[in-house]
């Protein structure tokens, strides 16, 4: 029987584990399918971790590293090379793994922290041939940085997601030639860093509102056909443009990934695929958790450090002081932003501030960030400037929330200069 | 010298040759291809049609029928996924429900059990999803879906355990007619064989034209599908069609023996091997779709692929002697999939006809299982994973699919030699991530058992490499 379960030992199920043995729980496993610790961060070497967490630019392994060692002085039983299969309402944890064999362990609390995956070119429907040489960027970034080997020469990228932006660099660094970064939306989906260091540091144009209509090729790509769409995203006849390449990298966005918290009956929220979560990250199931990008996709793990510590401590204090009580009130969307996170507050559980991560669903200029509660402003932020591609988030002082009832909504509107 | 040589390793050509090993015979298969079932075979609708559409007295009819009753057999022996889950034939306006009478009539006149006429109530309590629009439908319990890779797979893997001979990567050049036999030229050299059986697929005539004169053409006409993740997989219980047209049976929707949710095809001339997606065919296989189904969530497409069909633009099989010693098995369209077990059992009967004898060995084997760790109990699995350890290493983690299941493979009759080989011989690659992350785990098994480098290991067919080369620092280059 274990306090606490940890399914992932990536950035986020780390720091949760990392989180909630220093909050006084002692006999916490994490298990982890892959050989080693680190998830993601192992295949991301560049460099840009930590700038907000440790205020210093690390690589991916190294950021994972700081916690693995981190982790090293504590207590926590670590299980890789071992696959989750199954989590019950009860908490009991279905596992596999060579070593291990196939067992279940019981737990007083669980942390879902089991990331996310990419978007294929099934999910958005890219017509045309089915050749060899079609990735997802985060299959090619395992092929270049993990597997070394080159998936591509001439490269198209298709989507500007964050993965992609960095693959185009990479790639070119390696001696690949890339053509073009294709992104179907007005604006990209990536951080504004990357647009600049990976692609116009590079001089890989980007063509937004354009898209790929037609890949070509029996064996291997030969080339694909590039159209410029409309406000509605569908094609223009007559805009297409031919590239020569062998390679199609696509970064059209991550899904968080959700078998187990779906089949377990855990209350899913559509609008950021993942768990729906109170301010402590916990779901609708109590003592199980969600964090990283399993709760919704972040753009930056210094983010994912935060939030899986706040689930980290909350799973400690499940365990080690009993439910979480107090009347609970819905936190929603209002104009501007696609979601937020957590979706539901118990203001009394609330610590000494409720931080809620948000997206805004368009690029905002000059704007203004609200709060409010039954038509009243709690408070308001100031932004220069939001984009869909960049997370963000507000602080709210836990005393604005005395007496707020029926809910509160977070809307932005852009502010005369 | 072998008795018999079939050119050409999908369904038609693997039902075929299992029929013929269980003869004493010397059978080879010569695909050109470096694995079975890569072509039509691995893309249509994966259902076993009950046999109502033939016209009756037909050949394809009789094959039909007899065929659907044989695959049910073929599958639970060979451990192919099957599952008995009926049909309906969804009608919209009174043409439509004449239609229904006219495929009713048929169906009893082609020997179909169980064929009843629904009104669009009785349709809906059986398939809650389906349009209000329905006024009726046909229901055929004798329907079924299957994984027409795995029953080929199964019949090939039979084939070769009772003796017959698959020689991958040889295509076909030449026919030549000896006094009493037939030279078969190749790209790896000359086979020589009594009997010569033509399942070569969309390529039939090319191969028909080697031998006899030409009287036929194959048409190719390309369907485009969507399949959807398993979150969509319970959208529908059966196989819903919509009233056939000239051009065929029309968008189906589908559960998959693998828990998915199937939907297409269009049917559009193609050239032979063309099996692109188009926008538009896409467009109308959705919207034709929604017809039958509103609900249809294609948000969760997690892939899309099309097949070509065989089509010879005629109502029945071209399945003749024609030409001494030569056996065509020729324009396999729809339902030659359910009808590939009778055509293999057709094929030796029309031999026989031409003067081979057939004398049955003393023993066939005729079993086959492999271990689906993801439908294994508790129990089942501690114990597998407990013997061998590789059973406990998940490597496809949306398929749940196991290290242990992927190095089982290459221990088979046909072991796989690419990614996609490995794929339809375990389901790793086939879930919602479509192979994103075991891809590399993947490339990485056939690499080390295959003995060769990553570099040279290939998506699907030969020439599909994946990997250009080891970067600067691996190479030292840096």
């Amino acid at each position: 029987m274990y306090e606490l379960i940890v399914i992932g030992g990536g950035p986020a199920g780390l720091a949760a584990a990392c989180e909630a043995w220093d909050a006084g729980l002692r006999r916490i496993l994490i298990v982890e399918r892959d050989k080693t610790l680190g998830g993601i961060l192992n295949q991301c070497i560049h460099n840009g971790f930590g700038l907000t967490y440790f205020k210093e630019e690390l690589t991916g392994p190294e950021y994972a590293h700081r916690f693995t060692q981190l982790l090293a002085k504590t207590g926590v039983e670590v299980r890789t090379d071992t696959m989750v299969l199954r989590i019950t309402p009860d908490r009991r944890v279905h596992m596999t793994g060579p070593s291990c064999g196939y067992r279940i362990e019981e737990a007083s609390s669980v942390i879902l922290a089991m990331g996310c995956r990419e978007r294929t070119r099934g999910a958005i429907g890219v017509p045309g041939a089915r050749p060899a040489g079609v990735f997802t960027a985060g299959a090619a970034q395992r092929y270049v940085n993990v597997e070394g080997w080159m998936p591509g020469k001439r490269v198209v990228i298709l989507g500007s997601g964050d993965i992609g932006l960095i693959m185009a660099r990479r790639m070119t660094l390696e001696g690949a030639k890339v053509l073009a970064c294709v992104e179907v939306m007005p604006y990209s989906g990536g951080l504004t860093r990357n647009i600049v260091q990976c692609l116009e540091d590079y001089k890989i144009p980007l063509y937004l509102s354009h898209t790929v209509t037609d890949v070509l090729g029996r064996d291997r790509v030969e080339k694909v056909i590039v159209s410029r769409v409309d406000e509605n995203r569908r094609p223009i006849p007559g805009t297409e443009m031919e590239f020569a390449c062998d390679t199609l990298l696509l970064s059209v966005g991550l899904i968080p990934e959700n078998e187990l918290t779906a089949a377990a009956g855990i209350r899913m929220d559509p609008r950021t695929k993942g768990a729906a979560v109170y301010e402590n990250m916990e779901t609708s199931l109590p003592g199980v958790f969600a964090c990283g990008n399993v709760a919704h996709v972040h753009d930056l793990v210094d983010y994912v450090t935060r939030e899986s510590q706040r689930a980290g401590a909350a799973a400690a204090r499940f365990v080690l002081n009993g439910p979480a009580a107090g009347e609970e009130i819905p936190v929603e969307n209002g104009p501007g932003v696609s979601y937020t996170v957590p979706q539901r507050v118990r203001p009394e559980n609330v610590d000494k501030s409720l931080g809620i991560f948000f997206r805004v669903n368009r690029i905002f200029g000059r704007s203004r960030i609200c709060v409010e509660a039954e038509g009243r402003e709690v408070c308001g932020f100031d932004r220069e400037r939001m984009a869909p591609g960049e997370m963000e988030s507000v602080t709210v002082p836990k005393k604005l929330l005395a007496g707020v009832k029926g809910g509160l909504t977070v809307s932005v509107r852009e502010v005369e200069k | 010298m072998y008795d018999v040589l079939i050119i050409g390793c999908g369904v038609v050509g693997a039902a075929t040759a299992m029929e013929l090993s269980r003869y004493k015979l010397s059978v080879a298969v010569a695909e050109r291809e470096n694995d079975v079932a890569v072509g039509t075979t691995k893309a249509n609708s994966a259902i076993l049609h009950a046999g109502y559409d033939p016209k009756p007295g037909t050949v394809m009819a009789r094959l039909n029928v007899r065929g659907s009753q044989l695959a049910a057999e073929y599958c639970q022996k060979l451990d192919v996924p099957y599952r008995r889950c009926g049909s309906m034939v969804l009608a919209f306006s009174e043409r439509d429900m004449e239609t229904l009478g006219v495929l009713l009539d048929r169906g009893n006149r082609n020997g179909v059990p169980g064929l009843r006429i629904l009104t669009g109530d009785e349709a809906r309590q059986m398939e809650p999803e389906l349009a209000d629009t329905v006024l009726g439908a046909l229901w055929a319990p004798t329907a079924a879906i299957v994984s027409p890779w795995e029953l080929c797979l199964a019949l090939a893997e039979t084939a070769v355990k009772n003796g017959a001979e698959l020689k991958l990567c040889t295509a076909v050049t030449g026919l030549e007619r000896a006094e009493d036999h037939w030279r078969i030229h190749t790209n790896r050299g000359i086979l020589e064989a009594r009997y010569v059986v033509n399942a070569a697929g969309v390529d039939s005539d090319t191969v028909h034209d080697m031998a006899a004169p030409h009287d036929f053409d194959i048409r190719p006409s390309r369907g485009e599908y969507y399949l959807l993740d398993k979150a969509e997989g319970g959208r529908v219980n059966t196989v819903v069609f919509q009233c056939p047209s000239e051009k065929g049976k029309g968008v189906l929707v589908s559960p998959t023996v693998h828990g998915n949710l199937i939907v297409g095809p269009n049917a559009e001339a193609s050239p032979k091997h063309d099996e692109s997606t188009t926008a538009g065919g896409l467009d109308f296989v959705r919207e034709t779709a929604k017809l039958s189904v509103p609900g249809v969530n294609f948000g969760q497409s997690i892939r899309n692929f099309a097949g070509v069909r065989a089509n010879a633009g005629l109502d029945d099989f071209i399945i003749r002697i024609a030409a001494p010693g030569f056996l065509d098995l020729a324009g396999i369209c729809s339902p030659g999939l359910t009808s590939a077990p009778a055509i293999g059992e057709y094929a030796a009967e029309l031999l026989q006809g031409d003067g081979l004898r057939l004398e049955k060995k003393e023993h066939f084997e005729f079993h086959r299982r492999r271990i689906r760790f993801k439908e294994l109990d508790e129990e089942s699995r501690r114990e597998l994973v407990s013997r061998d350890p590789a059973y406990g290493r998940v490597i496809c983690r949306c398929e749940t699919v196991t290290e242990g299941e992927i190095l089982a493979c290459f221990h088979t009759p046909i072991p796989p030699v690419s990614v996609d080989g490995v794929k339809r011989r375990t389901n790793a690659g086939m879930g919602r991530c479509q192979g994103g992350f075991c891809a590399p785990r993947v490339v990485e098994l056939l690499s080390r058992e295959l003995n060769v480098p990553a570099g040279e290991i290939v998506k699907d067919r030969a020439g599909m490499k994946i990997l250009f080369e080891e970067t600067k620092e691996v190479r030292g280059d840096v």
